[in-house]
């Protein structure tokens, strides 16, 4: 969190970040909206708050995630010394669980018995399950049917957890509209429930709360620079979906300006092709799921159906700080293909023995790309956001495996 | 000024109860929904609300949405919208006309844009489902000019300060969601509806018109007794849909769904 001082104080008050974010959604979320904000601000200041997150994420989740130097990858691309700050060690295999142990905290101060969650991957989806069964509070995932073909494996294991599984049929059948059929249970269940919204998107406060959930990344990775290394690091590379791990590592970094910020987002087939996911490189502002931010759309003002071989980067939105963040040039936003991170996924575990997420491959890949642009003196800080177990299956389809 | 104060008005005056028919443009064609308009008007319709189709209708029930997909693989957007309102208004220059839908549509226009097709093809009012009073200014301002209504929602959530600024902020009526839901859900309660009039009435001077879960004339009649309109939605939408292979029927079907719940409410 930017310290007293910082010149970079984000959110203004009504959760706007410059031209975006906000809190555009029906009438009836405005009182639960107003009520997380107020409690969230206690929480946020309350000691015993922090001291209970702290102690979930050190023993229920394993932090703090190491941050590895890897060392045969920095030597096979013969350009910066590249760490990895291994989110993938986590509890359920992803950042996603650092964030829902905050709002199922949150949730409890609340008092509200109910949880509900969108999810693309499955990886939120299994996170919040798991903080679900944690804190003993009734789960309910909606999820596309086109993501529940694809990630089968999430789905059973959702189930085992005691989740239940709701498939979305509506629209393009993927994330974007689980999100919106979460928003109409969350508007029927208000009462009783709250929606863990799984990436730093949404109506205010959700992007600052998720924000600061997962800014344990960057905390982490920040004094694990300076005491490994005796330094910050040159650049932070993390992939981009809907943004919460790249914010996550970057916003402890916010004011050391010298630090750039690299978000990686889905080229898919191809930025030419139109079939990618890169809203911050080629969408345009619009309001969709409660803030206002880049977009995937057509003149129309019609959401597109975006592509990506990463079903978490397959949204055509973005968390509305990033888009801030690219309109003050403060961090930088390219894209990989799928190929390219498909190329990393394999490097990665040939190299390091370890099997990125297909997510966490786009900014591995986005190195591997500009590496011999990158001086060997730099220090650089991959986001490993999460392992690819869950993306054997989808890779050995395409090596025409079948498992 | 639009033409939605003076209707609200007479209705008030003659002690009748606002009738407000919702269909979504395009759905299921294009060449429907001005014929479907008329017959709406035909059979008792006070005011119209038309739907500008979206790709993520997140505060929309089934029926809704379902009818906002038919409409967008007919290829219907916002400019076609504005041409059958264009349409309508060569035959009938009485009747307000309403466009509902979502922010993104507008802004993807340009909202002065929008304000001026809107008042150069005859629109009367909008209800930006997914705007809050506190995200409104610009588009208020954008409309104002051009003596266009933006409609205000309130909800059974919002605090009485809430409402305060829900009244300060809106024109032409509020519209009151009549329970914690999406449009067409089925657990309305006329005692809870009641309630909430009795809460926002003390809190604007405008007139109070209900909405979402309202599906026959027996629920349209109760909450006509204290709300100045009734808006009805899916449950006409969804007629159209068991139509929609016999398109040339829905005129005639709406004009017999209307009618009788307008002879319920005038009863
Ligand atoms: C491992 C992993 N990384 C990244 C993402 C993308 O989300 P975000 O951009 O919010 O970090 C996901 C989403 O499912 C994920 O599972």
């Amino acid at each position: 969190m930017p310290q007293p001082g910082s010149n970079y104080a984000q959110p203004s008050p009504d959760g706007h970040f410059g031209q975006h974010g906000g809190r555009f959604v029906a009438e009836t979320l405005i009182h639960a909206l107003d009520e997380l904000e107020v409690l969230y601000e206690q929480a946020r200041a309350d000691p015993e708050f922090q001291a209970e997150f702290a102690e979930d994420l050190a023993r229920f989740v394993g932090r703090p995630s190491p941050l590895y130097f890897a060392r045969r990858l920095t030597e096979r691309l013969g350009g910066p010394q590249i760490y990895l700050k291994r989110e993938d060690l986590n509890h359920t295999g992803a950042h996603k669980i650092n964030n829902c142990v905050g709002q199922a905290l949150l949730a409890r101060r609340m008092g509200k018995p109910r949880v509900i969650a969108e999810t693309g991957a499955g990886q939120h989806g299994v996170a919040t399950a798991t903080v679900a069964a944690r804190f003993g509070l009734e789960c309910q995932v909606y999820m596309g049917v086109e993501d529940i073909a694809r990630q089968s494996l999430n789905v059973y294991r959702m189930k085992l957890l005691g989740a239940s599984v709701v498939p979305v049929h509506s629209g393009s059948k993927t994330l974007k509209d689980a999100l919106n059929e979460a928003l109409r249970d969350w508007v029927t269940h208000v009462d009783n429930t709250h929606y863990i919204i799984g990436t730093v998107a949404g109506p205010h406060p959700y992007p600052t709360l998720v924000r600061d959930f997962q800014s344990v990344i960057g905390q982490e990775a920040r004094s694990q620079c300076l005491q490994q290394m005796g330094r910050l690091p040159d650049a932070l590379v993390a992939c981009v979906g809907g943004g919460s791990n790249a914010l996550g590592l970057f916003h402890p970094f916010i004011d050391d300006e010298a630090v750039r910020l690299v978000g990686v987002e889905a080229a898919g087939l191809g930025l030419e092709t139109g079939r990618h996911a890169a809203t911050l490189n080629d969408g345009q502002v619009g309001v969709l799921h409660g803030n206002k931010t880049y977009l995937m759309q057509d003149a129309d003002g019609q959401i597109s159906n975006t592509h990506s071989i990463s079903a978490g980067l397959d949204y055509p939105g973005v968390g509305p700080e990033h888009s801030h963040l690219k309109d003050i040039g403060r961090a930088q936003y390219d894209a990989v293909t799928d190929e390219e991170a498909l190329a990393a996924f394999r490097l990665l575990n040939q190299t390091e023995g370890i099997m990125p997420a297909l997510e966490s491959s786009h900014a591995v890949a986005w190195v591997v790309r500009e590496a011999s642009r990158l001086g060997t003196g730099q220090i650089i800080v991959i986001n490993l956001s999460g392992r690819g177990d869950k993306d054997i299956q989808t890779v050995a389809e395409l090596d025409g495996t079948t498992l | 000024m639009s033409r939605i104060g003076p209707t609200l008005e007479a209705l008030r005056s003659q002690q009748r109860t606002a009738l407000v028919p919702f269909i979504t443009a395009g759905d299921p064609q294009l060449a429907v929904t001005v014929p479907a308009l008329n017959a709406l008007v035909r059979g008792g319709a006070d005011l119209l609300e038309l739907g500008v189709p979206f790709s993520d209708p997140e505060a929309d029930g089934p029926a809704i949405q379902a009818s906002s997909e038919r409409a967008l693989a007919n290829g219907t957007g916002l400019r076609d919208v504005l041409k059958c309102v264009t349409e309508f208004r060569a035959s009938d220059d009485q009747t307000p006309v309403i466009l509902m839908g979502y922010l993104n549509s507008v802004l993807a226009m340009g909202e002065g844009a929008f304000a001026a097709a809107a008042a150069k093809a005859g629109v009367d009012g909008a209800i930006i489902v997914n705007l809050p009073p506190e995200e409104s200014k610009s588009l208020r301002n954008a409309l104002a000019e051009k003596d266009i209504d933006l409609i205000m929602l309130a909800a059974p959530t919002t605090s009485d300060d809430r409402l305060s600024a829900i009244d300060r902020a809106a024109s032409g009526f509020v519209y009151l969601v009549s329970l914690k839901g999406t449009t067409g859900a089925d657990h309305i309660s006329v005692g809870e509806v009641n309630q909430n009039l009795a809460r926002l009435r003390g809190r604007t001077r405008l007139p109070i018109l209900a909405g979402f879960g309202i599906k026959d004339a027996a629920t349209a009649r109760a909450l006509g007794e204290q709300a100045d309109g009734v808006v009805i939605g899916a449950a006409i939408v969804s007629r159209m849909a068991a139509l929609r292979a016999d398109a040339d029927a829905i005129p005639e079907a709406l004009y017999r769904f209307v009618h009788d719940i307008r002879q319920a409410l005038d009863a």
